[in-house]
């Protein structure tokens, strides 16, 4: 570790605030504080960071698309999304007749807090991360796919049969892409020989994962985008909304803020996907290093650590948004023979694999 | 043998678990109504419901003269306005026994051709989205405006054009015409391939359209289906080569015959169509005699007493004009055989026993338009 990347560690800056709090409160108060103060700090982070992957996706599109996209409401269109996010919280909230009130009320709930809380462990640069759990790929795994839960009450309540279609889909699509993502995640753990995300970050200082890991770690990255997009229910796996075939799937039903919030939640998941890629494969916040060229590394390190999260982010985001404007949908027999009979299968082998490279320490 | 060939009976139960796909549904493409009884996710059978936007077309001709039928026409299949009108005014024009100027009948023929190709077009863009991939529906579109383009410039309408009247055409084509029909012509060939490039090619399009509800040629006969859908299954129907009328005599092209009958062989029959057209259209469009845009005819149109018959390939498949005349200037009883109808009947047949979403996928390569149904 170089000497100048030290000057953008965020454990600099928290450590400050914490002790700052410290002096002047109770250890309980203070850390009440904090508690509040890191939720505020990222339901701000979430809602903004909603508002932009949203504009993103459609300036995204409209470059694939041939079109220019939004460019009316402010400069570049950038505020395009703040207009339709307070169109839709004066829109009318619409009571569906003879569906389960208390259920339909709580699923978008369910859906937003799984998507918040995996956020949580997402580390976005050098000390910045709200906890470092020492199992934190478990955690993320566990707490995402909560989300199913919601997407399933939302059908099920809804007393729509295009809702419940959708939803039934979407328990079948998520359930078995788990077992991929988790697979295809676990070949950096047995590499890396940690849970903690942090601790992933760390042992790819001298080299991303993708690039140590030789051909296994390529096939479970692309294992990882492929199980990852079909989980968070994105284009071409979009089947649990598939506005062709079920109108909007399982939030046919919803309006208002509440049809927001799922909305919202797909977005954000894509982003903790991304992140999530970006940090097990991709070496998280650690800059690009190449071998023995000090010259150029240490050029590298003056890139502050959340520019290089923040790129190796978008630019999966953007590979998982291009998926979905080019492709089309799959049905589902398909979705689900794609999963358990190809990338089941070779994310079982490609561990195994992976375990005798690390057994034998053939990785760099 | 037709009973063995048409097994269309319905066993409705109670237990059904029954989803309307319409009147207003995203990939219905109008007011149609689809009643789907599924199994989980297989589709059991459809049974569909017709009229939502029925305004007796038919019956509103009987109190019309020719020239004022054309406008309904196009209010039919308004993708393929042009052959809708082509089809009612080359009916009087045999009946009346008039030979409309070579000028007319080459204009016709490259009209009909741009016309299916914008149709063809739109189509393609549409069963893109059915299928999922948003992005075909712009690129389908960007190269349609250019021939409503070259419409809106010789008749000032772009979709519902009235160009056709008994006898010939309302007035000459703009001098821009063949420049810009020219210009077109090459633009569009060097995009075709994009098309092709974008969907026909990618493989989860493959797997959703290979194999998947398969018609065969015998029932393509029986249920009458024509047009593109008709030749996927190896039913040789296009009337442009079986009984020519307009300049369709005096150019080379191929009949495209699929023989797979399934949703990718459609889709194939109308990519090779677009291509065909561009080579009709090129081969008139440096051709076209100059004796005038229309025949001489009298004030008023009557025909004489009879029964007149003609039939045209639109874009999707036969429309036939059956004119019933008692001697006066409106006709008795007018019937049009819309292609559309009979298409749609044959959708339980090819999609009972598969998914939803290949219903989707059908219901998109069968290529309907609602207005043509229920006219």
């Amino acid at each position: 570790m170089s000497s100048t990347s030290t000057i953008y560690d965020f454990s600099t800056l928290t450590g400050s605030i914490d002790a700052s709090l410290h002096s002047w409160m109770a250890p309980g108060l203070a850390l009440t504080a904090e508690l509040v103060l890191v939720g505020l700090v990222f339901l701000t982070f979430y809602a903004l960071l909603g508002l932009f992957l949203v504009y993103l996706e459609r300036k995204v599109c409209a470059v694939i698309q041939n079109r220019y996209g939004p460019n009316r409401v402010g400069p570049m269109g950038l505020f395009q999304t703040i207009a339709d996010l307070i169109k839709l919280l004066m829109k009318e909230l619409i009571p569906i007749r003879r569906a389960d009130h208390f259920l339909f009320n709580l699923a978008p709930f369910i859906v937003i807090i799984a998507s918040f809380m995996a956020i949580a462990a997402t580390p976005f640069a050098r000390g910045l991360q709200a906890v470092d759990l020492n199992i934190g790929v478990f955690y993320v795994m566990a707490v995402s796919s909560l989300g199913v839960v919601g997407i399933l009450l939302a059908g099920w309540a809804s007393n729509s049969k295009y809702s419940l279609i959708g939803a039934m889909r979407s328990g079948a699509q998520i359930v078995s892409y788990e077992l991929s993502v988790g697979l295809s995640l676990l070949a950096v753990v047995v590499l890396s020989g940690t849970m903690q995300l942090s601790g992933i970050v760390e042992s790819q200082a001298n080299g991303w994962w993708i690039f140590k890991g030789h051909i296994p770690v390529i096939i479970s990255f692309i294992i990882f985008l492929i199980a990852s997009t079909a989980e968070i229910n994105r284009g071409p796996f979009d089947l649990a909304e598939a506005e062709s075939e079920l109108t909007a799937g399982f939030h046919t039903e919803y309006s208002g803020i509440k049809f927001a919030f799922f909305f919202l939640a797909e977005y954000i998941n894509m982003f903790i996907v991304s992140a999530i890629g970006a940090t097990v494969f991709l070496g998280g916040w650690m800059p690009l290093h190449i071998g023995n060229l000090e010259a150029f590394n240490h050029v590298m390190d003056f890139i502050p650590s959340m520019v290089w999260f923040f790129l190796k982010t978008f630019f999966l985001i953007y590979v998982i948004m291009w998926f979905k404007w080019t492709f089309p949908r799959l049905r589902i027999d398909q979705l689900l023979t794609l999963e358990w009979k190809y990338l089941m299968p070779i994310s079982l082998v490609n561990i195994v694999v992976i375990a005798f490279i690390a057994l034998m320490g053939w990785h760099f | 043998m037709s009973e063995e060939i048409i097994k269309n009976i319905i066993v409705k139960e109670n237990e059904d678990y029954i989803i309307n796909m319409g009147p207003q549904h995203p990939s219905t493409h109008g007011v149609l109504r689809l009643e789907v009884c599924l199994q989980g996710e297989t589709v059991k059978y459809i049974v569909p419901h017709v009229g939502y936007i029925h305004r007796g077309i038919e019956k509103m001709c009987e109190a019309n003269t020719y020239p004022q039928i054309i406008h309904l026409t196009d209010r039919m299949d308004y993708l393929s306005a042009h052959m809708n009108n082509e089809a009612v005014c080359l009916c009087v024009e045999n009946a009346m026994q008039v030979e409309v100027p070579e000028r007319v009948k080459y204009v016709r023929t490259i009209l009909a051709e741009l016309n299916r190709l914008a149709s063809h077009q739109l189509w393609w863009s549409a069963f893109g989205m059915d299928l999922g991939a948003l992005t075909t529906f712009f690129y389908g579109l960007r190269d349609r405006e250019l021939i409503l383009d070259i419409f809106e410039e010789s008749f000032g309408s772009r979709l519902l054009h009235s160009f056709n009247t008994p006898g010939g055409l309302m007035h000459d084509i703009h001098p821009n015409f063949q420049k810009r029909t020219k210009d077109f012509i090459a633009y569009f060939r060097e995009k075709l391939p994009e098309y092709d490039q974008l969907l026909t090619g990618n493989i989860i399009f493959q797997q959703r359209t290979k194999g998947i509800g398969l018609l065969s040629r015998e029932k393509a006969i029986a249920y009458g289906v024509t047009g593109p859908s008709g030749r996927g299954s190896g039913f040789s129907c296009d009337l442009r080569k079986h009984a020519p009328y307009s300049a369709y005599d005096k150019v080379q092209f191929n009949e495209i015959v699929y023989t797979e009958g399934d949703t990718f062989a459609r889709y194939n029959v109308r990519m090779d169509e677009m291509r065909e057209s561009l080579n009709i259209i090129e081969q008139l469009i440096d051709n076209i005699p100059s004796d005038g845009h229309t025949a001489k005819m009298k004030p008023i149109i009557k025909l004489p007493a009879g029964e007149f018959f003609q039939r045209v390939e639109t874009a999707r498949g036969e429309l036939a004009v059956y004119i019933v005349s008692d001697g006066n200037k409106t006709p008795y009883r007018i019937k049009f055989r819309s292609p559309n109808f009979s298409n749609l009947f044959v959708m339980n047949e090819l999609a009972a026993g598969g998914k939803i979403a290949d219903l989707i996928a059908i219901s998109g390569s069968l290529d309907l338009v609602i207005p043509d149904i229920d006219r």
